[in-house]
């Protein structure tokens, strides 16, 4: 069938920001669809409000909202645009539910608007517990015993029923969100609770549990005439009862006969068909009991999903392209594979390698936090590892983790070989619980002595993957027993190379550095060789780029004769280091791409653009380290190395790169490692004559009490070499410091600890420049909306800045363009500043791409980071036209996104340590407007009429006077608790008061349950999660009532409440923003 | 270690390209030739080895690691091992399968099959999809190379061969064993109290497609290879099956006048070397692919239907079309991957036939329906 040809112009939704559950695999799928859709001639428009993705570059598609993903603001843009159709299965849970909501209120029908890939009816079949159980039984097809509950009442009932342990789903809700296992009836009551209140239907599903069972999913794939083919299968190492997206995953399908498999084929084919997925690609999860042949269905999505974006990765095979191109109407077998270019898509890829996915967490971002893994994902990103053994692809996924893991075992890291082996009994505990660290108490169970069959029993990992764990440590034992490298013979070293270990762990183990075990291992010829990904297993002759290393015999990567330039990704997501670096990367390789260079990607994420075949010229899917990155480079001798654009990750390789005489391009490592030095940064900064909040170095506890005693309190302390402000503080007193420094020391023993005067009340800005040799021109200007001391990244910014005078921001800039020229930047660099009584201090300088350059590229509608690569790789910014700074005229604002109703029990107060994982974008000609619209991109309400909750600290209470008479006016009424009453009661301010949680009942969390209160202003004046004003804050999140803890975010949601209640939702298309930057063009501005 | 260190790397493998691969026995000792192929089904390598279509043949699994879920009666496509050789990546030292009755390993050994791991079976599968099937010669002894150059010469061609002859069963035979229900839930969808008497070929026949044809509701006599017109009709057939099996079908002149004359005589369906017999009895030319197909993936468009199925398939020769049309038959099945001709029909003489496996065994069900085509085409014979 060709494509269609009734309907001309698309919607297409994408996923908001980055949270937990939905990560940038839906910037890979969108890019993918608008591709494809804009290939066919359809007209595109994209509504996402995530501005660090690659979807919402304006070249993308014709008309691009960066609009919050709600009903109200996406029926604007179907009121203005018209679309014929709206693409729903390609943003995520937010997409779909999205799309679910607007076929639901009617808009879609009053605009007519068709829904193509899945309708309304199939995602009500697919997502709802109930419908999908009957259409699966009525197919024949079991599903585990179960019961749908609208309260806890009922729920009780059914569980008395399945008995305990069981699962408990609620509906609607993204990455398991609010569901869990209940052991014991307390457990059950609370699981409960919270997944009625967090599901969109208030509908939970209790279920058998088949905790302990194998799990496995299937990537499916249908088009018009009822093709469908598998495209990938997918076994969990972690069994039932950890989300799949916690889970270690592994693909293709390792324990299963083909027998089972084909039964589990054909189940996905008629769940498919049954569901009514019409086109597109699902994600069907089904469980098998290890000891019989029962097979139960757990779950579909009925569009493309994170594991849909493995698959993708993982086979070659671009699932999110192909379903666009059949929701359009084309068929499978009219779809060419573009890996082979003379087979068609309509086929089962099949995998020569092994694909080990391993999630990365960020639970010491959250201390308070339950770190057991269960049903309810907690993970923030994940890598992917290809190996020709499960052996060697596992290694390789833990040394792409970066955290402090050189592979299984053999490290730092290590507590077998260390004074802190753990005993026995604290093995088993660690076993029986699913966990991060499982992985290392395996080991330590192996090597004291425990079988595999007594771990199978406790954890029940499948005993295949335990074996290969076991025969691990067994070559581990081969190695141990040799002196040193010397007397280790080459195959025993091609072994352990193809086991997947590494050299820095050989390095470890022999106490030599690593590039001296590079150096000979080398010289013995144990060198990898790369093989390609071309979805047949060597069948057809393939055209696609994409490589891993191994050690065999044939190596298939051949180097061109063409000047190239390698840019390093930047890993696994994680709080801090997210899909804006791989934004970065991606715009490299374009803007190289451009310049007339060849690209070369290596990376080992699997959820992002960079690594997509089609982005690069050649991607490489290996581990970040210095290791893997030198062996690609012997292959292809790049002409040049970018390691800026990808966060600290490429940046940690940078000196052991230069010194193996690998080309660093952009500014040196030596200008980046003269910011990070204290004292050498100094004497740059005296130079230029800028201040900087008095600051010293301390080694030891005695030195750092004495610093601070010199300094005054408070002072902010920190390790040096962070990310994302990992571990932090602000520090009031001398007994918090004393806390502080043991768990300081702990994070990173190497480096000294940095103690800097911490400025109150000061205005933070943050610029992000671009700088060649002889120019620097602003890239941005952001003012962070909260103080000084708050994580820049955990603050809504500014673009232009609102409050600063005009002579604060020009010297601002001077002062930036100062620093490029002394630190000799070549490319993207970012500066912070605090402002205090119209004073300028720097704060710090980052001579490379930061977490915002894809937040001012599109708040100026210039791509910087392509830029930025271009001059790296030697152009001028004369030469691109981009000379002078570019103020936008309308307003701009980046709003942080944070997982805290995944972890119950994390405070929600804001500090200098980075929580957040992602950002929303909010545009406008008017300030108000354009904070309405960021706050409600977080996917946070934002109430117009209602309660107000109103309760700050002492510092507070002048400054909330006019908020509060603010939100009176606007017609909210205020309740307070007795502070905070007293001083309204004072000021004329109508209020109620309520009591506190320790004054009795009902109090402020009763109000908070019973949705009598729709906004919760709180700022803390102390910490801790124990505290009655974080136990509201608590109850808040979990609610889903809006919470700001800070006066400035009081003062923004105050006046966005005001100009959504003047203007509505408002919408205008980013291309209707900015004039589309020429790079040929002389200037700009 | 679990893995013999007295075996490590002493194997070898060489292509007729002269290149020598490195490799560690771990299922019997000693040497084997025969024709390298690659398989790439990422499950069941039970079904590949003991499929008889592979005799002759040394095969190289692109999926690298194999023998993870062990070996167990249920999944056995004949009673023992066919292969000439087995090739893979790594070896699983363990079967962790709740059905696994004994691991790889051993039961590899038991029967006699030279089987080397660590090898670079991507190289290996890029040489023969490039080059050719080629011969190639295994030993589990680190022979020098001019030797091994010396052994590969004595291996013989497979083209011009009759592999049929020792394969097959010698007597007749009533199969009685349906395909289990666990695994199939739906087979076969419509089912018919008329009871059907099939007499089956055997050049080499899968145990699967006698099941699945038992399970159709057929009483199914298994003939051998060299089994005259006058014996098969003197079952009194309602069809007659001809069945897979391996090597090259132009030497096998006995059984295509056999089908030439049943041919018209009663309703007939052909699977792999079958279909390739019932063409070459109606004049059709057979050619010898450059690589064959030997997987779970290979797409086929019903151009009936205009669907396509994902199927299993097995063959290293094939039916040209060209020739197909000129003997006035009607192409029925196209491979997607190179156009080859996949399936074909005499609507005349109530046959038809198809070069993949609808048994599938290993691989997709989606081809299933063709038995029960099979079934009408009998029941609709028997009514007129």
């Amino acid at each position: 069938m060709p494509k269609r040809s009734d309907i001309s112009s698309i919607l297409v939704i994408g996923s908001g920001p980055i949270i937990i559950g939905q990560a940038c695999e839906f910037d890979y799928s969108g890019t993918q669809a608008l591709k494809a859709l804009r290939e066919e001639g359809y007209r595109t428009i994209l509504v996402n409000s995530n501005p660090a993705t690659i979807m919402t570059d304006p070249e993308l598609a014709d008309r691009t909202y960066l609009e919050p993903l709600t009903p109200d603001y996406v029926a604007r843009i179907i009121e203005r645009e018209r679309p014929d159709a709206i693409l729903p299965t390609l943003g995520g849970q937010t997409g779909l539910n999205l799309a679910f909501e607007l076929a639901r209120e009617g808009i879609l029908d009053k605009f007519g608007v068709e829904m193509i890939g899945a309708t309304r009816e199939v995602i009500q079949r697919a997502e709802d517990r109930e419908e999908f159980k009957q259409c699966i039984r009525s197919i024949g097809l079991e599903v585990p015993r179960s019961g749908v509950a609208h309260d806890l009442e009922h729920a009780r009932a059914i569980r008395d029923e399945l008995g305990l342990p069981c699962v408990i789903r609620p509906a609607f809700t993204l990455g398991g969100s609010g569901g869990g296992i209940a052991y014991n009836n307390e457990e059950f009551d609370a699981i409960v609770r919270r997944g009625l209140e967090l599901s969109m239907v208030q509908e939970v599903l209790v279920e058998e549990s088949v905790i302990g069972w194998k799990e496995f999913e299937l990537e499916v794939m249908r088009d018009r005439k009822d093709n469908v083919v598998i495209i990938c299968s997918i076994e969990n190492f972690d069994p039932m009862g950890v989300h799949t997206g916690d889970s270690i995953t592994v693909a293709p399908a390792m324990t299963l006969t083909d027998k089972e498999y084909q039964r589990m084929r054909d189940a996905a084919l008629k769940i498919i068909r049954a569901i009514g997925v019409e086109t597109g690609g699902s994600n069907i999860q089904f469980a098998t009991d290890p000891l019989s042949d029962r097979m139960v269905v757990i779950e579909m999505n009925p569009r493309v999903s994170r594991s849909s974006a493995l698959a993708s990765k993982a086979t070659g095979f671009p699932i999110a392209k192909i379903a666009a191109k059949l929701a359009v109407g084309y068929t499978l077998d009219e779809i060419e594979n573009d890996i082979t270019r003379e087979t068609p898509a309509c086929f089962e890829p099949t995998i020569d390698y092994c694909i080990v996915k391993i999630p990365q967490f960020a639970f010491e971002k959250f201390p308070e936090a339950d770190d057991t893994l269960t049903t309810q994902m907690k993970s923030v990103g994940e890598v992917m590892a290809m190996g020709r053994t499960f052996k060697e692809a596992f290694q390789k996924a833990l040394r792409s983790l970066e955290r402090g893991m050189d592979g299984f075992g053999i490290g730092r890291s290590d507590l077998w070989f260390s004074d802190q082996r753990p005993a026995r009994e604290q093995i088993v505990a660690k076993l029986v619980t699913p966990h991060r660290d499982r992985i290392d108490y395996i080991r330590y169970a192996m090597l004291d002595g425990m079988s595999e069959a007594e771990i199978h029993e406790l954890t029940g990992i499948d005993p295949w993957f335990l074996r290969n764990l076991s025969e691990i440590l067994e070559l581990e034992s081969l190695l141990r027993d040799h002196e040193g490298l010397s007397t280790v013979d080459d195959d025993l070293l091609r072994e352990a190379k193809r086991y997947g270990y590494s050299d820095r762990q050989l390095a470890f183990l022999w106490d030599m550095d690593e590039m001296e075990v590079r150096e000979k291992r080398l010289a013995r010829g144990v060198r990898p060789v790369f093989k390609l990904v071309d979805t047949c297993g060597g069948e057809f002759e393939s055209y696609t780029p994409y490589f891993y290393s191994t050690y065999e015999e044939e190596n298939e990567a051949e180097r061109t004769d063409r000047p190239k330039i390698m840019i390093l990704g930047s890993g696994p997501n994680r709080i801090g280091q997210g899909v804006e670096f791989d934004c970065c990367c991606v715009h490299a390789t374009y803007g190289l791409r451009e310049a007339g260079f060849e690209t070369i990607m290596v990376n080992s994420n699997p959820e992002t653009v960079s690594t997509d075949y089609d982005t690069a010229d050649k991607l490489y899917f290996e581990p970040l380290t210095l290791e893997d990155v030198l062996n690609i480079c012997d292959l292809e001798r790049p002409d040049g190395v970018i390691v800026q654009l990808g966060g600290q990750t490429p940046l940690r390789l940078a000196k052991g790169l230069e010194a193996a005489g690998v080309k660093i391009i952009g500014t040196s490592p030596e200008s980046i490692d003269i910011a990070e030095d204290r004292d050498r940064f100094k004497k740059i900064i005296d130079r230029i004559g800028i201040r900087q909040p008095p600051n010293e170095v301390a080694r030891t506890e005695e030195e750092a009490f004495a610093a601070a005693r010199r300094i005054g309190f408070p002072v902010l302390v920190r390790p040096s070499y962070v990310l994302g402000g990992r571990a932090m503080r602000i520090v009031y007193q001398e007994e918090d410091l004393a806390r502080y420094m043991g768990e300081a020391v702990d994070v990173s023993p190497e480096h000294p600890v940095l103690i800097d005067k911490f400025l109150e009340h000061a205005i933070e800005v943050d610029i992000d420049a671009i700088a060649d040799s002889h120019r620097c021109v602003i890239g941005g200007v952001m003012e962070q909306l909260e103080e000084a001391g708050i994580h820049s990244g955990d603050s809504s910014s500014v673009i232009p800045p609102h409050s600063l005078s005009d002579k604060i921001v020009s010297d601002l800039g001077e002062l930036t363009r100062r620093l490029a020229k002394e630190l000799d930047v070549r490319g993207l660099m970012n500066v912070q500043f605090a402002v205090k009584d119209a004073e300028i201090y720097i704060i710090e300088v980052n001579p490379r791409a930061s977490r915002t350059v894809p937040f001012v590229s599109k708040a100026i509608g210039v791509p910087l980071a392509k830029l930025g690569a271009q001059v790296m790789a030697g152009r001028s910014l004369d030469e691109l036209g981009f000379t002078r700074e570019i103020v936008p005229e309308h307003m701009a604002v980046k709003a942080p996104v944070f997982p805290f109703s995944k972890f119950p029990g994390s405070d929600i107060i804001l500090g200098p340590e980075m929580r957040s994982t992602g950002e929303a974008f909010g545009i406008d000609d008017d300030l108000g407007v354009a904070f309405a619209k960021s706050y409600e991109a977080t996917g946070n309400r934002l109430p117009l009429e209602g309660t107000v909750f109103v309760s700050v600290k002492d510092a507070d209470k002048r400054e909330i006077i006019p908020v509060a008479r603010e939100l009176v006016a606007l017609g909210f009424e205020l309740v307070a608790t007795g502070g905070t009453s007293k001083v309204l009661n004072r000021n004329g301010i109508a209020n109620r008061r309520i009591k506190k949680i320790v004054e009795g009942r009902p109090n402020v969390a009763d109000h908070l349950k019973n949705g009598e209160i729709v906004l919760v202003i709180n700022t803390p004046s102390g910490v801790g999660p124990r505290t009655d004003e974080a136990k509201i804050r608590g109850v808040a999140v979990q609610q889903g009532i809006t919470c700001v803890t800070t006066l400035a975010a009081a003062q923004a949601i105050v006046a966005g409440i005001g100009s959504k209640k003047r203007v509505g939702a408002r919408v205008k298309s980013i291309q209707e923003y900015t004039i589309k930057f020429s790079g040929e063009s002389t200037t700009v501005g | 270690m679990r893995r013999d260190p007295s075996r490590l790397w002493r194997a070898r493998l060489i292509l007729e390209d002269g290149s020598v691969f490195r490799g560690t026995s771990f299922g019997a000792e000693g040497e084997s030739g025969g024709e390298v192929v690659f398989n790439t089904a990422m499950s069941g390598y039970q079904e590949v080895l003991t499929d008889p279509s592979y005799t002759g043949q040394i095969v190289c699994m692109t999926a690298p690691l194999v023998g993870n879920y062990g070996v167990t009666g249920e999944d056995m496509e004949r009673d023992r091992p066919s292969v000439a050789g087995f090739l893979v990546r790594e070896a699983s030292t363990m079967a962790s399968n709740y059905r696994a009755r004994e691991d790889l390993r051993g039961w590899l050994s038991r029967f006699g099959v030279i089987a080397l791991e660590g090898m670079d079976t991507r190289a290996i599968t890029r040489r023969v999809r490039d080059k050719g099937a080629m011969r190639g010669f295994v030993t589990t002894e680190p022979l020098e190379d001019d030797v091994l150059q010396r052994r590969l010469r004595d291996v013989e061609e497979l083209v011009g061969r009759d592999l049929v002859s020792p394969v097959s069963r010698t007597s007749e035979e009533e199969w009685t064993e349906p395909v289990a229900s666990t695994w199939l839930p739906d087979y076969p969808k419509k089912t018919t109290d008329a009871r059907m008497r099939v007499v089956a070929f055997d050049f080499g026949a899968k145990d699967s497609i006698l099941r699945c044809l038992r399970s159709l509701g057929c009483d199914v006599i298994v003939v051998p290879s060299g089994a005259t017109a006058e014996e098969v009709l003197a079952h009194a057939p309602d069809g007659v099956f001809l069945s897979n099996g391996p090597g090259d079908p132009r030497p096998l002149e006995g059984p295509t006048a056999v089908v030439r004359e049943l041919l018209g005589c009663v309703p007939m369906f052909g699977i792999c070397l079958g279909h390739q017999i019932m063409a070459q009895a109606v004049g059709a030319e057979i050619v010898k692919l450059k690589f064959g197909h030997h997987g779970s993936n290979h797409p086929v468009k019903d151009l009936t239907t205009g669907k396509v199925e994902i199927t299993a398939q097995n063959h290293g020769f094939a039916v040209t079309r060209e020739s197909l049309e000129e003997c006035s038959v009607r192409v029925t099945h196209l491979n997607l991957n190179d156009g080859t001709v996949e399936g074909m029909e005499l609507p005349d003489r109530q046959a038809f036939s198809v070069q993949y496996h609808p048994e599938a065994s290993p691989g997709p069900h989606d081809a299933l329906y063709l038995f029960e085509r099979f079934r009408d085409l009998m029941v609709e014979a028997r009514a007129s």
